[in-house]
């Protein structure tokens, strides 16, 4: 993959996050507001698959944003060869995907 | 009329401006001088009169004197400028003036620096024209109204004085970064109807190092002597990803 190709997806992921975050932090402030519990969570996401569908392109936007970023961080500010920076980028790319993936088949 | 008298009164009153002036070869240190403070008096000035009068071993660059040419920037009280063109009283700090060589690129001695890293970005940008016809055609007609016309006019009176490049915070600490006054360059090509290169052109710009390194923070607009925007430039490069290359 050539850089245009990361800088490309990191705007498409980046125009994807942007109204998602709005919405996860307004569900988050609307939903606490009668206490925050597992039972209510999950009588909002279980079998819903509106949240599963939402989450799901979260955690795919975010797998692929944050990684390219911390990428660029590591490349600037850090002397860890381009070899191993991708490395250490795929890594945390596929943890991202894992665990995030994970959480919501967890909650639906 | 005036007096002796009143004449070396005058001569006692001159007022005197610290000029601190970054001296040695490779590795050097600031050195202090006092030259007189004059009416409409230009840094480059000031640094002439040193030479001519106080430190003839001082090495600079100038050469046109009237901000066409683009070789006496300088550092000044810690931002980059043609010297010819900034006035002493513009740029004082409390009658202290201090110049060193531009940023990011090896001193040589003195004031000069070896800008051979900057010219060498240009060819890692893919700012290099390759015409689509020979000396033998017509001229290319280029409609003035069209959208890359504009485009590249917009940019296209660079004089590669390099101001941009010592002001941006990138090139100074990600050595792969080609630095603004080449993107846009690039761009200009990229908007120029005559140039037979261009999706090679594009393909540079986007490599490592290219337009996705740059923060669009907009130090180099700021600081260019004419007023281009660099970072409108890549901007427009970087739009390209969506759009494609510029249309005709
Ligand atoms: S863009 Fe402006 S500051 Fe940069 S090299 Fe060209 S003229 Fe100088
Ligand atoms: S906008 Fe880009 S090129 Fe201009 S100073 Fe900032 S990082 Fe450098
Ligand atoms: S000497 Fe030519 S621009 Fe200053």
């Amino acid at each position: 993959m050539k850089e245009r190709h990361l800088f490309l997806l990191q705007r498409l992921s980046a125009i994807f996050l942007a109204p998602l975050v709005v919405l996860h932090l307004v569900v988050i402030m609307i939903a606490v507001r009668n206490g925050l519990s597992a039972e209510e969570i999950l009588n909002r996401t279980q079998g819903n698959y509106f949240w599963g569908g939402f989450y799901v392109l979260f955690v795919v936007s975010v797998s692929i944003h944050a990684p390219i970023g911390i990428r660029n961080v590591l490349r600037e500010w850090t002397a860890i060869p381009k070899t191993q920076v991708n490395q250490i980028c795929i890594f945390l790319a596929v943890i991202f995907l894992m665990s995030g993936l994970r959480a919501v088949a967890a909650v639906i | 009329m005036p007096t002796n008298n009143s004449n070396s009164e005058q001569t006692a009153k001159q007022e005197m401006l610290e000029v601190r002036v970054w001296r040695g070869q490779g590795q050097g240190q600031l050195k202090p001088y006092q030259v007189p403070l004059r009416k409409n008096q230009t840094v480059l000035d000031v640094i002439t009169e040193i030479q001519r009068l106080q430190a003839p071993d001082l090495s600079y660059r100038f050469s046109c004197r009237v901000g066409v040419c683009g070789s006496c920037a300088m550092t000044v009280n810690g931002k980059p400028r043609w010297t010819c063109r900034t006035h002493v009283s513009k740029v004082a700090d409390e009658g202290v003036l201090t110049i060193e060589p531009l940023r990011n690129l090896p001193k040589i001695k003195d004031l000069v620096c070896d800008l051979a890293p900057f010219i060498d970005t240009w060819q890692k940008a893919g700012a290099v024209f390759k015409p689509t016809g020979t000396r033998y055609d017509a001229p290319a007609k280029v409609d003035p109204d069209s959208a890359c016309r504009r485009a590249a006019d917009a940019s296209l009176q660079c004089i590669n004085c390099a101001v941009c490049y010592s002001a941006c915070d990138v090139v100074n600490w990600n050595k792969d970064y080609v630095g603004p006054a080449a993107l846009n360059r690039a761009w200009t090509l990229l908007n120029d109807v005559r140039h037979d290169e261009r999706a090679a052109t594009l393909d540079k710009v986007f490599e490592d190092g290219g337009c996705g390194s740059c923060h669009s923070h907009g130090n180099c607009t700021r600081h260019c002597p004419i007023e281009l925007s660099p970072s409108a430039s890549i901007a427009g490069l970087k739009r390209t990803l969506f759009t494609g290359l510029p249309g005709k």
